[in-house]
């Protein structure tokens, strides 16, 4: 049989998912043994104990200095960034999205700008929003928002604009004006993809997070991160970054469930005769 | 003919030097059912939109109840697409409810209080059950077939009770079967509702045995040099009611290509005389089989 043709089954395909990543770790567990046989004090490749004991005291072990547990509050402070930020950017993005792509006066008004605001690097303005917003939470919220908001808008824009025109067309031989349609017709088709849009750019988010952080923070998964560089800290830096990721998919997965659960109409989609 | 729903009186359509639609004059009385015949790019769609308010002529009237056709759509007259004519995000009860919404809520285009709306999902109920969807009220368009869909799409523009119904293509992606179906659904709402009808499609046998009237629209003149030169006008205008003779003007039109006297009637089993077949073949190249 050809491989093209050969499709793993239930068991199987589990088995292959989980392969990369055991590999991973043995070769991790390979390589780290191996220089800490040479030195004993070596950073770089901390043995699995060094990073139970680097969890256990971030994360379960009041700090010292402040009495805190750092985990928890650099999460708590970085997802507040995060989702204030990517909340923020939704609601422009589906607001300027469908206003765009419904109205050709708009569209010619605010397009060219939006376009343009998206080809300027954001972390190239990152001090522009430190000196404008100071230091505070205010500026790594807009660095979100600015990082992540055009992508938003063109999308959805482009989404709205493709609605079939025979729809807009029946929706006002129903007697809707202009607003009606935007509220009844365009914005609930244009719900589930806002949701696709703004999984793809949670990346973007993160990263755009992280930077803001690392360059003034008080608090926060990034700068912790950036912090304990200077102590060449991997076994700590290691679980952050894995507790990123974490988080970042669980976002992803709870926003795919959220869509699926909140339009069955979109993901029930057979073909259209 | 002052009674007259639709008149069209010495309509043009251009579009810069190329000419679509020439000399339209025609009228349309209520209660009739018009099909439109024609091969593509014939110009059936640009009279549709002028219709729906899409396009405008370039010149001459296009009457509405003997006042200016409004220039954009409205409820005054309703359309079923091929397809898209419903809303995926919509199952079909809301679908059929979305133009009385429209209506009673200017601003949320939604009816949420319980008692208007349950009125409402009465009436949208009834015109459900008129198109045999009653079972189908809860389903999304997605989990409907496509005739399914476009019965949908027909309760939902008959909600507004609009004074012409335009059908574009309606049956165009259904099989066979599921077109005869449709062609008796339309055929009895026409009658029971007297609605004004005005159907495109590219089937021949669809067009002649359906409504009262069919309008064939092709090129009477062609200049090989420059074939935008000229536009397309309606050159057989032929009523189907029953006993009718076909008058003598189109009689001279048939008689450049065959001698016989055609006396087509609706209600007859009858097939249509080859020598009208074969002529209109030449404006219907993608006839449906």
């Amino acid at each position: 049989m050809r491989l093209m043709n050969s499709k793993p089954n239930r068991a199987m395909r589990i088995a292959l998912n989980l392969l990369p990543f055991v590999i991973l770790l043995i070769i991790y567990t390979f390589a780290s043994d191996a220089r800490l046989l040479e030195n004993p004090s070596d950073k770089l490749l901390p043995a699995w104990s060094s990073f139970a004991d680097a969890v256990e005291r971030m994360a379960f072990t009041p700090s010292k200095r402040t009495g805190e547990y750092l985990l928890w509050v650099d999460s708590a402070a970085s997802l507040q960034r995060l989702l204030l930020g990517v909340a923020i950017s939704a609601l422009i993005g589906l607001v300027i999205g469908v206003v765009n792509g419904m109205l050709p006066v708009m569209r010619a008004t605010l397009s060219p700008l939006v376009t343009a605001i998206s080809l300027i690097p954001p972390m190239a303005i990152l001090p522009i929003l430190f000196i404008v917003f100071g230091l505070g939470e205010l500026s790594k919220v807009m660095l979100i928002i600015i990082g992540i908001s055009p992508i938003l808008i063109r999308d959805l824009q482009l989404r709205t604009q493709s609605l079939p025109v025979e729809q807009l067309l029946k929706a006002q031989t129903l007697g809707a004006n202009s607003w009606q349609i935007m509220v009844r017709v365009a914005l609930p088709q244009i719900l589930p993809p806002l949701i696709s849009a703004v999984r793809l750019t949670l990346g973007s988010a993160w990263l755009f997070l992280i930077a803001g952080e690392a360059i003034a923070a008080t608090e926060g998964l990034g700068y912790r991160i950036f912090l304990i560089r200077r102590y060449l800290a991997m076994d700590v830096i290691l679980p952050y970054v894995l507790w990123i990721a974490i988080l970042a998919f669980v976002m992803d997965s709870l926003l795919r469930l959220l869509s699926a659960k909140a339009f069955p109409w979109y993901h029930g989609k057979r073909e259209q005769a | 003919m002052n009674n007259a729903i639709i008149e069209i009186k010495q309509v043009w359509k251009e579009y810069g030097d190329q000419v679509v639609l020439e000399k339209l004059n025609l009228s349309v009385q209520a209660g009739e059912f018009i099909s439109i015949v024609g091969a593509s790019g014939c110009g059936k769609t640009t009279l549709l939109n002028m219709l729906l308010g899409t396009e405008s002529p370039s010149r001459g009237t296009l009457l509405l109840d003997g006042k200016p056709m409004p220039a954009e759509p409205n409820a005054t007259r309703g359309i079923v697409f091929q397809k898209y004519s419903v809303f995926p995000h919509l199952n079909a009860l809301q679908n059929v409810m979305l133009g009385d919404e429209f209506s009673a809520s200017p601003f949320l285009g939604k009816v949420v209080f319980a008692k208007p709306r349950k009125k409402l999902q009465a009436k949208a109920l009834e015109m459900l059950k008129a198109v045999g969807l009653e079972d189908a009220a809860m389903r999304y368009p997605s989990e409907l077939s496509g005739g399914m869909q476009q019965r949908l799409a027909i309760a939902q523009a008959l909600v507004k009770a609009p004074r012409i119904l335009l059908l574009d293509e309606p049956f165009g992606a259904l099989d066979p079967g599921i077109r005869k179906d449709m062609h008796e659904l339309i055929s009895r709402l026409w009658k029971k509702l007297g609605l004004t009808v005005f159907m495109i499609t590219h089937d021949l046998s669809e067009g002649f045995s359906l409504g009262s009237r069919v309008w064939v629209l092709d090129k009477p003149r062609i200049d090989p040099q420059q074939p935008e030169r000229y536009g397309a006008q309606v050159v057989y205008d032929i009523s189907l009611t029953s006993e009718q003779k076909i008058p003598q003007s189109i009689q001279n039109l048939l008689g450049k290509t065959a001698q016989d006297v055609y006396d087509i009637s609706l209600n007859s089993e009858q097939k249509l005389p080859d020598s009208i077949q074969n002529l209109l073949d030449n404006t219907a190249q993608d006839k449906a089989v």
